[in-house]
């Protein structure tokens, strides 16, 4: 982003002190550092989850966020104490981004004993409810109506929370989407609804392009049908969607009202560990997109500002390799979950389970 | 002790745990201004204002997973379904979210809703109003699914219900909204998963929930008068957990059983009685475990045709008589 940009930072209308500090903290060159930092982390776990997965490590799904690192990235940056964030399945980066320890995150994904949800969950339900993290969910749209929940329990608890809820492209033809929505607009009237929706917009889902699933392409502007206001950003660009998150997550934290970003960004690889083909898409295509790869393009920039040299950034990718080859050796080496797991946990309070063993 | 519909008792429930617990709330369609299509949220709005009694869109599938998430974040929703036939828009939440968060989380997600409305027919709604769905949600490791058909149980599940951390399908007997019973006073619930012996007897055991408890009753007067004989009447009124051990018992006493349930044969609860009889009193029965069910027919509308196909007093009385190998009437 060219410098110039950075001066709109805050603009459109009152600013708060806490979006002066949002502005000030997206353009402070050593968090933008530490972005990079937890983006190229992300994407190598991402990419040793695609080793593990042919390997016969991780069993049943996986969905991987190889391109769209940017977007979690810069949201989650505007994640305070006591905020909620809640998406579908492609969601190790949320809950790694919030905290959690990668290696308790991989040892799930191996269905080990450590794992983050012991096991019981897998990669489409990863949780920290510990660091405001409420899930992953495997059910395309199913999750949105929890978060427009989660978001109407703040206010009714009287606190200043937020809810960040991820949702793919292709949700957006689903009916829980339109529901969801509409009673977020609905109670956002009463500044009842502060739920920030984040469309992470990667063109298909699963193998069906946007174009493929709906006339009206622009996703942004569904929200309008309910009285909830939105915007694009451009979800390859770090700084952009830093800019566009502080000042959403600020505003919905204000008004209590709904805000919705699409972000534009796009999925490098296929859609699940065994999606090999993509009969739905070019080479061409995929190569243009990865000309503007987000953390390609943030290298350069922290290049060209004396932010970051060659040196730094593979003492960064060692680092990082260090880091996954730890995470890697800790899910291989965690034991499997103790078979009387599989009765804890179905019914909260004495009677865990109803069944016979 | 005081009188009350089956409608005031559970009125009495919500509202009263509403004063007790800020956190408890109602959502519905109509339950807040038009005040509830059967009157049981009637004037509550004006009571607890509209961020307690919410007025929802036609859209079950949306709030009841707002509902859950809500419920998520340590309140307590108590969801309306008009009638539980509209439930299957909301299944998906039901199902797919509210049973299985707290398993598939590892144990760090409770869900603490109700849901609750008119279950069963009998008033003539026809094919797509008229459902009785316990097998359905009680077929779901992780919720709670009752059955209440008296004012008592009413509103003492109601009471349990809401201050269960867990998700309960809450099934009324929506034809009996009207009928009167004695309720005890205090706030004490009615625990789930003990079924309550409507009436004591010692030759067949007539097992069954929901209104048809009644239609049991009923029988068992006309068997004492017609034949001389003594039937007990088991109102199972959990369905999950279930009480498998009174009817077991009853049966161990009596030896014959009829479970009856206004559902269809084919993988209802009376098939699951029927089935838990066999396995635990095998050696106690002295006539095959009968079952009477609906017919197998979508509702009907016209009255006469609606009332054959649910059970009757006769078609139970029958099989109470081929338990007991004695001349059918």
């Amino acid at each position: 982003m060219p410098a110039e940009s950075e001066e709109h930072v805050g603009d459109g209308g009152v600013e708060t002190q806490e979006q002066r500090d949002a502005s000030s903290v997206a353009t402070d060159g050593d968090h933008l550092v530490e972005l990079y930092k937890k983006m190229v982390l992300i994407r190598a776990f991402e990419e040793a989850c695609q080793r593990s997965f042919r390997q016969g490590k991780i069993g049943g799904y996986l969905h991987v966020y190889i391109g769209q690192e940017a977007v979690a990235t810069g949201f989650l940056d505007a994640f305070k104490e006591g905020d909620r964030a809640i998406t579908a399945y492609r969601d190790h980066p949320h809950v790694l981004l919030l905290g959690s320890d990668p290696k308790n995150v991989m040892a799930e994904l191996y269905g080990r004993g450590d794992g983050i949800v012991k096991g019981k969950g897998g990669s489409m339900h990863l949780f920290d409810v510990e660091r405001g993290f409420m899930g992953g969910y495997g059910i395309v749209g199913g999750h949105i109506p929890l978060g427009v929940g989660f978001a109407y329990a703040m206010r009714y608890q009287g606190t200043d929370h937020v809810t960040q809820l991820y949702l793919g492209d292709g949700s957006i033809s689903n009916g829980a989407f339109h529901e969801a929505v509409n009673l977020a607009g609905l109670w956002g009237k009463d500044g009842m609804c502060p739920c920030l929706f984040i469309i992470e917009n990667n063109q298909y889902g699963m193998g069906t392009s946007v174009e493929r699933t709906t006339a009206m392409t622009d996703l942004a502007r569904k929200f309008d049908a309910y009285g909830v206001e939105n915007e694009k950003v451009d979800g390859m660009d770090l700084e952009a969607v830093l800019e566009v998150a502080h000042r959403a997550a600020e505003r919905v934290r204000e008004t209590g009202k709904p805000y919705a970003v699409e972000a534009l960004t796009y999925r490098t690889v296929g859609h699940g560990a065994g999606d090999f083909f993509e009969k739905y898409r070019t080479k061409d295509e995929i190569k243009k997109w990865r000309e503007r790869d987000p953390i390609g393009q943030l290298e350069h920039k922290l290049i060209e500002r004396d932010l970051l040299d060659e040196d730094a950034i593979e003492e960064i990718s060692n680092e990082t390799k260090e880091t996954i080859g730890e995470v890697t050796k800790f899910a291989d080496e965690s034991a499997e979950p103790p078979i009387e797991e599989l009765y804890t946990d179905v019914y909260a309070g004495e009677d865990e389970y109803m069944g016979e063993k | 002790m005081a009188t009350m519909t089956y409608r005031e008792a559970l009125k009495a429930a919500m509202s009263e745990e509403m004063e007790r617990d800020e956190s408890v709330v109602l959502m519905g369609e109509d339950i807040g201004v038009y005040g509830g299509t059967h009157l049981i949220t009637d004037g509550l709005i004006d009571r607890f204002g509209a961020k307690r009694v919410m007025d929802t869109p036609i859209a079950e599938g949306g709030f009841t997973g707002a509902a859950i998430g809500m419920a998520m974040m340590g309140m307590k929703p108590v969801v309306e379904m008009m009638t539980w036939n509209f439930s299957f828009l909301a299944s998906d939440q039901i199902i797919q979210n509210a049973a299985k968060l707290r398993y598939f989380s590892g144990g760090q997600v409770n869900v603490p809703l109700v849901v609750r409305g008119p279950n069963g027919g009998g008033v003539q709604l026809s094919a797509q109003h008229t459902h009785s769905l316990e097998n359905m949600y009680g077929h779901f490791p992780g919720l709670k699914v009752v059955s209440p058909v008296t004012p008592a149980d009413v509103k003492g599940m109601m009471l349990t219900a809401i201050r269960d951390p867990n998700p309960v399908i809450f099934l009324e007997a929506g034809a009996l909204y009207g009928t009167k019973g004695e309720v005890p006073d205090g706030d004490e619930g009615v625990e789930f998963g003990k079924a309550r012996i409507a009436r004591e007897g010692t030759d067949v055991t007539l097992i069954s929930y929901g209104r048809q408890v009644n239609l049991c009753l009923r029988v068992a007067d006309r068997l004492e008068e017609e034949d001389g004989v003594s039937a007990e009447v088991i109102d199972v009124r959990s369905i999950r957990p279930l009480d498998e051990e009174t009817f077991v018992e009853s049966v161990k006493k009596t030896h014959r059983a009829v479970a009856v349930q206004e559902q269809w044969r084919l993988f209802g609860v009376a098939s699951e009685v029927a089935s838990i009889i066999q396995e635990k009193a095998f050696d106690y029965l002295d006539a095959p475990v009968i079952r009477v069910s609906g017919a197998e027919v979508p509702a009907p509308y016209a009255r006469n045709l609606e009332i054959a196909a649910f059970p009757s007093e006769q078609q139970v009385a029958n099989a109470a008589r081929r338990t007991l190998y004695i001349e059918e009437k």
